[in-house]
């Protein structure tokens, strides 16, 4: 049968749950990420340390997210343009777990919305806090610079981050262990694709060397902070070995940043990511 | 409970709705909550990713299809084990040739640190639509988290290739 009143109409077939237009889903109990899951924090660890790490190794996913989705239409390619979109959305669920998992270990960290406000605690997080309130580093935070210096942050970034999940998957809260021990497969992928990137620039033409030689340069004075935040020990410096001597680059001699805190370029991104859900803090997503 | 665990068995996945969840292997559980005659049931399922979107959908086509069949249905979520494309049964497998992509080979073994793997990732793809073993990759990453993009070097097609993870 034709609806000429819908174009959509005969598309759908006789199920329409597949479409956006089409459905709207009940609202259910089961929105939570971590739904079903036992979130008691076990005996002998503190609650707030746990939230505080967790909101850590969320904060640090989610702008590292932000930032690699700001790539998405403008990769110097069509693959790579999907490449870091993909990234970034492992990355963005890999945030979400984490601030739920802090949300239901320390509620108190979780700021408070207009009563009624459908919006779940890990979007509370994510949309409601200022930027000193973040807790991500500033390695992460700082602008991407050219692809060549996105594929040098990210390598560093995965590197980093794979070593401390690998450790984390046998951690003592089974909630922060399973949301690592999942996050391990998809940061080896992260890695292994920035990883040949980095070769493919350092080898590539005279251009691509330059270009890759001064982002990494650029990324480099935060790598201590970086390293030292994820505890990521000799694994990570081993890996990091194997590529810079596959590229034929040493690491460059510049002195890590000082300071602490955040950068003015945190408090930019979380007014371009936090804008429409400030606007609508009863909304529903 | 056979039949509420058929009827979970049945929904398909919206990106590849050639495959059940069962044969994703995303449906890990149904069980009955409460008396029999409650008829309500808690379905647990895993994501194939951290960030797989589809997840919500999953949700709520699992809670509707229960609904029509008469059970009123709670879906939880597992994290752990984490999925594994091993887990993609034999039958989903055929299912995704059918269709057109090309299924899994073996995941890495996990072990400790994984190693860096500086070159293409190295796997047997057949093409899907002509059956050739020449085929490249064009893409480590594809339309969803759990595809790369591939080539058919004999029959020029471009095709999908379901990740090893």
């Amino acid at each position: 049968m034709t609806d000429h009143d819908n174009a959509y109409a005969d598309l759908l077939g006789s199920d329409d749950s597949q479409w956006a237009f089409g459905h709207l889903p009940e609202i259910q109990q089961g929105e939570d990420p971590l739904a079903g899951m036992d979130t008691t924090v076990p005996a002998g660890l503190d609650a707030a340390e746990l939230a505080a790490y967790c909101l850590f190794l969320g904060d640090d996913a989610l702008v590292m997210s932000h930032r690699l989705s700001e790539w998405c239409s403008n990769a110097p390619d069509l693959e790579d343009d999907i490449a870091l979109a993909n990234i970034s959305l492992d990355l963005l669920g890999q945030a979400r777990l984490l601030l739920a998992r802090a949300a239901a270990a320390d509620p108190a960290l979780v700021p408070v919305l207009p009563q009624g406000s459908p919006v779940p605690a890990e979007d509370a997080l994510a949309f409601f806090r200022e930027a000193h309130d973040f807790r991500n580093l500033r390695f992460t935070e700082l602008a991407n610079g050219d692809f060549a210096q996105t594929v040098a942050r990210l390598l560093l970034f995965s590197t980093a981050r794979l070593a401390a999940f690998e450790r984390l998957a046998g951690h003592v809260d089974p909630v922060l262990s399973a949301i690592a021990a999942k996050g391990v497969k998809e940061l080896a992928y992260h890695r292994d694709y920035a990883a040949r990137w980095f070769v493919t620039l350092a080898q590539g033409t005279e251009e691509s060397r330059r270009r890759l030689l001064a982002g990494f340069t650029a990324v480099w004075p935060l790598q201590t902070e970086l390293a030292a935040a994820y505890d990521a020990g000799d694994t990570a410096g081993a890996v990091l070995d194997q590529v810079l001597a596959a590229a034929g680059v040493d690491r460059p001699d510049v002195a890590p940043m000082t300071g602490g805190g955040h950068t003015e370029a945190l408090s930019l991104l979380l007014a371009e990511m936090q804008v429409v859900a400030r606007a609508h803090p009863m909304g529903q997503w | 409970m056979t039949a509420a665990y058929a009827v979970a068995a049945s929904v398909t996945d919206p990106e590849m709705p050639m495959l059940t969840l069962e044969d994703l292997g995303v449906l890990r559980d149904v069980r009955e909550d409460g008396p029999r005659s409650r008829r309500s049931v808690v379905v647990t399922i895993t994501p194939t990713y951290s960030g797989c979107p589809a997840m919500a959908t999953m949700r709520d086509d699992l809670v509707r299809r229960l609904a029509e069949a008469g059970y009123a249905a709670r879906v939880e979520v597992s994290l752990s084990p984490a999925w594994s494309s091993d887990w993609i049964t034999e039958r989903g497998r055929a299912a995704l040739r059918a269709h057109g992509l090309s299924a899994p080979g073996p995941a890495p073994r996990a072990g400790a640190p994984i190693p860096l793997t500086l070159l293409t990732t190295a796997r047997l793809v057949t093409c899907p639509r002509c059956g050739s073993p020449r085929t490249e990759l064009t893409s480590e990453f594809g339309a969803t988290a759990c595809k790369a993009l591939y080539r058919c070097a004999d029959c020029l097609e471009p095709f999908e290739h379901v990740k090893e993870i």
